[in-house]
């Protein structure tokens, strides 16, 4: 089923180590339950623990805070708000020149669900827990804003003032000469884009652990932290201490990151502020629930992309408008996720004439930040559903059109008209070898049968260029030239890389890649092996960082596959520069010339006489043991610390060309799907992937980032999106919400590889780990718009969106029966109506509707109503539906009174587990027998915790009570025992709130 | 009929991988925690809380258990497998490790010990899986790093060793 | 995410279970397999001041065939009764749905009965129960009685279980010679129904069941219906079961889930 990779080749000696999938040294350990993740290392005696308490509001006002009921919980040892983080802080940079601030925590103001409101610090988690639940915060609820394109209408809420109508930043570009291009063009094809927002989630969630030393005012941070670690200056900077004053270190293992982990960020400074302002050291460790609502995740994109267009599929120019939605804070390095891809706005192909408006706007939404892809499955989304369409749009094939427009083979290093220096590759030939290799031709034949038996079968087609190592300067892209001048050139990629040799001569290297799984220590160990002639086992890796006692730069860390490319490549120069002083003392030794020397078998041997050798161990003690007897320019070989940063990595030039990545592999991607006619499922037939990464160092290792991003984009595609209604509740909360791909979904891709070796790194490698997470969403959104015949494709592929595309209007109810509402997605507010006979007269349903003690009576679970005026009541109530009870404060005001005929009551109810607010309006009209008839209509909406992890019941159970209540009401008017059930709007609207949907 | 308090701490005794331990808990502690900070075996992850991740799933009286679903105080007396215990010897690996080593069937390994406790428990059952069994077991595990197939192969490939090994033995 | 605080009693038989329940009322939790009610805890969702773990009470663990039906107790997990030998003669709707109900992990531990007391729509063994018509009993201190399926299942989430009941047990009529169909679309293998259908043969004609889609799994028997006649009649029993919208499916979705598989589901047990 998985296709071969070259097979380890147990060291017979001669053939380098690097090229081969030997077995990695990270395996034994973690194979048996012995890894060193970061909740599974010891802490200081007397750590405490932290939880947080966050928004259940998308977008309000926060109007009190009153902690002292969590304060006088036994274990708690302190809250901490919004203001005494700030005592203790200053805000968060900013990515752009605007007058923003962006704090770690609500100050004032919350403006996404999951905003962290307070921060409990206890003896254990779950007294933090239960001091969370006691604290009272009084919300005074703003409109909402989650389209990025609504964010910026004229009357959108404004989410900072700082950033005027929600616009963060407006840059427009232009290279070449467009527009006439696009007036010449014979074709003009356009393309409307929401690239829905998603992560890739790892499964091990955020972990801290700080601790601050009153005494020098410093900082001890260990983090499962990814880097950049451009942004340590950032932390630094908003704990107030010089760098040197904040030393965060890293656990050996980390559950994976995806560039998840750069968001732990903000975290780092509230639990270091925490550690401060209590005197002790304290530890977070994130849930899941935090982590979906309020982790990163990527930018969700709206982009209109238009073509200038020959007859023969060329593509002569590109114009493209995006609107990058970042989230509630423009989080550092954000807008790096719109800028990341800069210079390769024209994928693979040969494109000379380019426009560009980059807008990013804030929304009521988780901020985002590193994700796996970054930028790139926004950006191939667009231009390669573009290409399929003026493939249909002229007449061609998919497939022909991208090939009529691949940069040519000659033409490399190719400069694209956005500034990318693309180093190397031969499209074409990659193209081909796929097309073969990957029987195309056989899934086309297999496509029309198929189709001759009426099933939905499509193919896709994607080519795109996967950059890696970025340029620490790209982001400097969002400002223009002047502000760049002003603020100092920022460019390159510093990459370090340490091998030490000690006492006995056996080697150590330490990078600053902070692996999160990927196997950096087992490569390493192949590259230095070669280097010095020896096994990988003779190397030690290590990987963790410590930043006051290790080298590392703001480009240190784990993103933009930057390991293979500049890390690893970095090691080897190391280990070189070391070698190069050991050849030195072992020629001094042996007598002969360095230029004679070769590393091999462990030995220090003369190239001409082997037999003339010393061990390796023996050369490298020297230094240690025996420094005067060193020859005198040799130096020491005790330990070397490299730095090396690819001189391509220039700033932006006056005109805005970036040179954003150093390396640009090449991926083809083609597949077959069919979707399932009565489920409209989409099932993966066949996909094929062909990778031009360069020299590769570990094939298993390469075919796993393969696998692994494939999955993701598999989930990206098909399952995964991070839903928000229109009022900005977060819909997706748990992992039976957020929908992960699992076995049964995940085939496996056929993987080919060619190999251009990058003249640009050390080792020839590119980079490899996020490649399919930009071709392969689209590669299948291609293959399903072939299947099913249509035009506008959105991610998700969720099935029940394909209904009316598939099959046009559906049959009407019978006539008499059901009919269903209308429903705009998104809109979650719920709106029904009702009526009821009820036996009493109205004079007497009215009364009983504005008297707190029967209220209080027949509210289930009721403790108090307090009558606040004659129409305005306060109640507390404990509620249960089903398995699910919290406690509420319920908010009742009556208007429009209309005695007896008609009131409108309107309110809310807010707890723990979420909040409810309502508007009814009941009318009564006597029956002429006596009684009266009660009619009602109501719209409500319920937000929190409830709406984010129960949303799948959420809308049912509440249209339920809403239900019940009215029938009680009718019931308990007309003299019958009312028996459970709420009476009232109070009970309505707790009852409503404290609905928990079931998922696990 | 034991009652236990909800504020105090109370002794659970379990075997953990054949051995006994003991150590005290309150009635809320999950047994995830307890395993994990409790009596330091930290190989068993958590990774949802929820139940649906896998990565906690353990062997609690040969059931497949989600330790993160269940209460330390359930356990009292049970006999429980978790990761720690499935090598032969601490410098070596068994049959299935290996195979997963050999295979990359791991990256970041923070799923993993889960999902070699599903295939222990299951192969020890079941001999000879197909594909589809194996992916229908694992269907309840979350692996982010991997895209799953080499951890099917893998799986397949200890099935087939332990098979003929078992052979062997039945043989000899 | 870690659970509130509660007393937990570990009940060694059915009596010591029922004083619990009569003693805490709403404030007591039976805790079973603990798949569903767990995870609610550590959502606090639930704060029960007792949780009563009945898994060590031997009476529970039992499935005996009485008679025409078969009797599967509290104490039996999903597991278990997927590996009763009798179960595919026995109860051939159960062993065709049952495998759907989560994953292995989860039915290892997960009972029938939590299930059933848990009463999520969208859950295969309510409708499983509602489809063959099947009982729950239901005991507390005083007395016990029989609540046939369709009066069990209250709304979503609502039983008709009292606060002080164990749900002790349930009966299900055993298959005669009926014939017997299945099928569910969730969005992934081992997630709760969208929609699940189930389908058997009736003396009279036939009979569908379908959970996911109203409050509470509902079954509806037609003679032998066929052609136009068969896909009015879904029609209108998809409008009717008042379908809505959430992240995963659209009502429209489900309606006409009910309605393509309904149909494909009646042609194969009228087959
Ligand atoms: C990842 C995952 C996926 C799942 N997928 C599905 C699925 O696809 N379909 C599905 O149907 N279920 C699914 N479940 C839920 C699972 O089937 C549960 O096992 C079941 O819902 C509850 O059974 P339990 O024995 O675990 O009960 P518990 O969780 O222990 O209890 C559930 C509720 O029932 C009450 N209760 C339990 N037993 C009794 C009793 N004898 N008398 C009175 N009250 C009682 C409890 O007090 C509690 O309120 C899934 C669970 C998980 C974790
Ligand atoms: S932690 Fe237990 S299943 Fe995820
Ligand atoms: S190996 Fe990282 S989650 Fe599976």
């Amino acid at each position: 089923m998985l296709q071969a990779v070259k097979s380890a080749n147990p060291g017979h000696g001669d053939e380098p180590w690097v090229g081969r999938s030997i077995e990695r040294v990270e395996d034994a350990a973690l194979l048996s339950g012995r890894g060193r993740f970061i909740d599974d290392l010891g802490v200081p005696p007397g750590t405490l623990h932290a939880a947080i308490l966050r928004s259940p509001h998308a977008h309000a006002d926060i109007l009190s805070i009153d902690p002292e009921a969590a304060k006088r919980l036994p274990g708690v040892a302190a809250v901490l708000t919004g203001s005494d983080v700030k005592a203790v802080t200053t805000s968060l940079v900013v990515g752009v020149k605007a007058p923003v601030e962006c704090w770690p925590i609500a100050i004032d103001r919350v403006r996404y669900v999951g905003e962290p409101v307070a921060i409990i610090v206890a003896a254990d988690r779950a007294r933090a827990e239960d001091a969370a639940e006691l604290i009272n915060v009084e919300y005074r609820p703003r409109g909402a804003v989650v389209d990025p394109l609504g964010a910026l209408a004229a009357d959108a809420p404004v989410l900072h003032d700082g950033f005027p109508g929600n616009l963060a930043s407006d840059r427009s570009f232009r290279y070449g000469d467009p527009e006439q291009a696009f007036a010449e063009a014979p074709y003009r094809f356009s393309i409307d884009i929401k690239y829905p927002r998603n992560s890739c989630t790892p499964i091990e969630t955020y972990g801290v652990v700080a601790s601050h030393d009153a005494g020098e005012d410093g900082y001890e941070v260990l983090a499962n932290f990814q880097g950049p670690f451009s942004i340590h200056t950032v932390i630094a900077r908003a704990l107030k201490v010089p760098g040197n004053r904040l030393r965060l270190r890293t656990p050996p293992d980390s559950g994976g990151s995806f560039g998840v982990k750069q968001g732990v960020f903000p975290y780092i400074v509230l639990i270091a502020a925490a550690a401060r302002i209590t005197g002790r050291p304290v530890k977070w460790i994130e849930d899941r629930i935090e982590h979906l609502a309020a982790s990163v995740s990527a930018t969700n994109r709206a982009t209109t992309l238009a073509a200038a267009v020959a007859a023969d599929g060329k593509i002569l120019a590109l114009d493209w408008d995006q609107v990058e939605d970042c989230g509630a804070h423009l989080r550092a390095p954000e807008p790096a996720t719109l800028y990341r891809m800069h210079g390769n706005l024209t994928g693979a192909y040969d494109i000379s004439h380019v426009k560009v408006r980059n807008r990013v706007v804030v929304t009521n939404k988780t901020p985002t930040g590193l994700n796996r892809g970054f930028g790139g499955p926004q950006v191939y989304f667009a231009l390669e559903r573009l290409v399929q369409r003026i493939a249909i749009g002229l007449g061609l094939d998919p497939l022909d059109v991208i090939k009529r427009n691949l940069i040519g083979a000659g033409a490399f290093p190719y400069r694209t008209a956005t500034g990318a220096l693309l180093d190397s590759g031969n499209y074409q030939e990659a193209v081909a070898r796929a097309v073969e290799q990957g029987r195309l031709a056989e899934l086309k034949a297999k496509r029309d049968a198929a189709r001759a038996q009426g099933r939905l079968y499509g193919i896709g087609f994607t080519a795109v260029v996967e950059p890696s190592v970025s340029n620490m300067g790209y982001i400097t892209t969002v400002l223009t030239a002047a502000e760049r001048r002003k603020a100092g050139p920022k460019n390159g990629a510093q990459a370090t890389a340490t091998v030490g040799l000690d006492p006995v001569g056996s080697v150590t290297v330490h990078v600053a890649s902070v692996p999160q799984g990927q196997g950096h220590r087992t490569v390493l160990s192949q590259v230095v092996a070669d280097v010095f002639g020896l096994q990988p086992k003779d190397i030690r890796v290590n990987t963790e960082i410590d930043t006051a006692k290790d080298a590392w730069s703001i480009a240190s860390g784990n993103y933009a596959s930057r390991f293979a490319a500049a890390v690893a490549g970095t090691a080897k120069l190391a280990a070189e520069r070391v070698a190069g002083r050991l050849a030195r003392i072992a020629a001094s030794q042996l007598n002969v010339e360095a230029a004679d020397i070769v590393f091999a078998k462990g030995f220090v041997a003369s190239k001409h006489n082997p037999e003339n050798r010393i061990a390796f161990s023996r050369v490298a003690a020297l230094s240690h043991w025996s420094p005067g007897s060193l020859p005198d320019d040799a130096g020491q070989t005790i330990r070397e610390t490299l730095f090396w940063t690819p001189p391509e990595l220039t700033p932006p030039d006056d005109e805005d060309r970036i040179n954003s990545s150093l390396c640009h592999g090449f991926i083809f991607d083609f597949c077959g799907v069919e979707v399932d006619r009565t489920t409209l499922e989409t099932r993966i037939d066949r996909y094929v992937t062909m990778h031009d990464c360069g020299t590769i160092l570990h094939p298993g290792m390469v075919n796993g980032q393969i696998r692994g991003g494939f999955a993701q984009a598999l989930g990206a595609a098909l399952l995964e999106e991070y839903a928000y209604a229109d009022d900005g509740s977060f819909l997706t909360g748990t992992l039976a919400d957020y929908l992960l791909p699992t076995t049964t979904e995940v085939p496996e891709p056929e993987i080919f590889h060619m190999e251009t070796p990058s003249p640009f790194t050390p080792l020839g490698a590119k980079g490899v780990g996020e490649g399919n997470c930009m071709s392969t969403p689209v590669c299948l959104a291609n293959a399903v718009a072939d299947a099913l015949g249509i035009a506008d494709i959105t991610l998700p592929l969720v099935p029940a969106r394909l209904v009316e595309l598939v099959r046009g209007a559906e049959p009407p109810p019978p006539a008499g029966g059901a009919t269903a509402a209308p429903v705009r997605e998104g809109d979650r507010r719920l709106r029904g109506e009702g009526q009821a006979s009820v036996k009493g007269a109205p004079e007497q349903v009215w009364a009983m509707l504005l008297d707190p003690a029967t209220l209080q009576s027949v509210i289930p679970g009721c403790q108090s109503v307090d009558k606040i005026t004659d129409t305005h009541f306060r109640a507390d109530v404990t509620l249960g539906i089903g398995p699910v009870t919290g406690r509420y404060r319920a908010d009742v005001e009556l208007f429009d009174l209309d005695a007896p005929r008609a009131v409108t009551l309107r309110g809310g109810a807010t707890g723990a587990l979420g909040f409810g607010s309502a508007e009814g309006r009941v009318t009564l009209v006597p029956d002429g027998n006596g009684g009266t008839k009660l009619t009602y209509s109501y719209d409500a909406a319920i937000g929190g915790k409830v709406a984010s992890i129960g949303g799948r019941l959420l809308d049912g159970a509440t249209r339920v009570i809403i239900g019940q209540f009215f029938t009680a009401l009718a019931r308990k008017a007309g003299g019958g025992g009312a028996e459970g059930g709420g009476f009232s709007l109070f009970a309505l609207l707790a009852k409503a709130a404290s609905l928990f949907g079931g998922r696990r | 009929m034991t009652r236990l308090k909800a504020d105090s701490r109370h002794a659970v005794r379990f075997t953990l991988n054949g051995t006994s331990v003991e150590a005290e808990a309150e009635p809320r502690m999950l047994l995830s925690d307890f395993l994990r900070h409790q009596l330091g075996a930290t190989g068993t992850h958590v990774g949802c809380e929820h139940g649906v991740c896998g990565a906690c799933t353990i062997v609690v009286d040969g059931m497949l258990t989600r330790s993160c679903l269940t209460l330390a105080a359930q356990v009292d007396d049970c006999e429980l497998r978790t990761v720690e215990g499935l090598a032969p010897s601490a410098d070596r690996l068994g049959v299935l490790q290996q195979a997963f080593r050999r295979n990359h069937a791991l990256q970041c390994g923070f799923c993993t010990a889960g999902i070699l406790m599903s295939l222990d428990h299951y192969l020890a059952r079941n001999p000879n899986p197909s594909e589809a069994e194996i992916r229908d077991l694992l269907s309840g595990h979350i692996c982010r790093c991997t895209g799953y197939t080499p951890i099917i192969k893998a799986a397949l490939e200890a099935a087939a060793e332990l098979a003929s090994s078992n052979k062997e033995t039945s043989d000899a | 995410m870690k659970p509130p605080a509660f007393d937990y009693l570990r009940a060694g038989n059915i009596s010591e279970a029922l004083e619990g329940l009569a003693q805490q009322g709403s404030d007591a939790r039976v805790l079973a397999g603990g798949q569903s009610l767990m995870a609610m805890l550590n959502m606090r969702l639930a704060k029960p001041k007792l949780l009563i773990d009945i898994m060590r009470i031997k009476e529970l663990r039992q499935i005996e065939r009485k008679g025409d039906a078969v009797v599967i107790g509290a104490g039996v997990r999903q597991a278990d009764l997927l590996a009763w030998p009798d179960l595919a003669e026995a109860l051939p709707l159960v062993a065709l749905a049952l495998p759907w109900v989560g994953h292995m992990q989860t039915r290892s531990r997960g009972t029938i009965c939590g299930s059933l007391a848990h009463a999520d729509p969208s859950a295969e063994m309510p409708l499983a129960l509602v489809a063959l018509g099947g009982e729950v009993l239901l005991r507390n201190a005083r007395r016990r009685r029989r609540v046939v399926a369709k009066d069990f299942f209250a709304g979503m989430m609502l039983t008709a279980r009292a606060d002080d009941e164990l749900i002790e047990g349930i009966s299900l009529p055993v298959a005669k010679v009926s014939r017997f169909a299945f099928r569910e679309v969730a969005r992934r293998h081992g997630d709760f129904a969208i929609v699940a259908c189930a389908a058997m043969r009736t003396p009279a004609g036939v009979r569908l069941a379908v959970g996911g889609v109203a409050d509470v799994p509902t079954a509806r028997d037609w003679p032998r219906l066929e052609g136009s006649a068969l896909d009015d009649a879904l029609n209108a029993f998809a409008w009717e079961l008042g379908a809505r919208d959430d992240v995963h499916a659209s009502a429209r979705y489900r309606r006409d889930l009910v309605r393509m598989i309904g149909r494909d589901l009646i042609g194969e047990v009228l087959q």
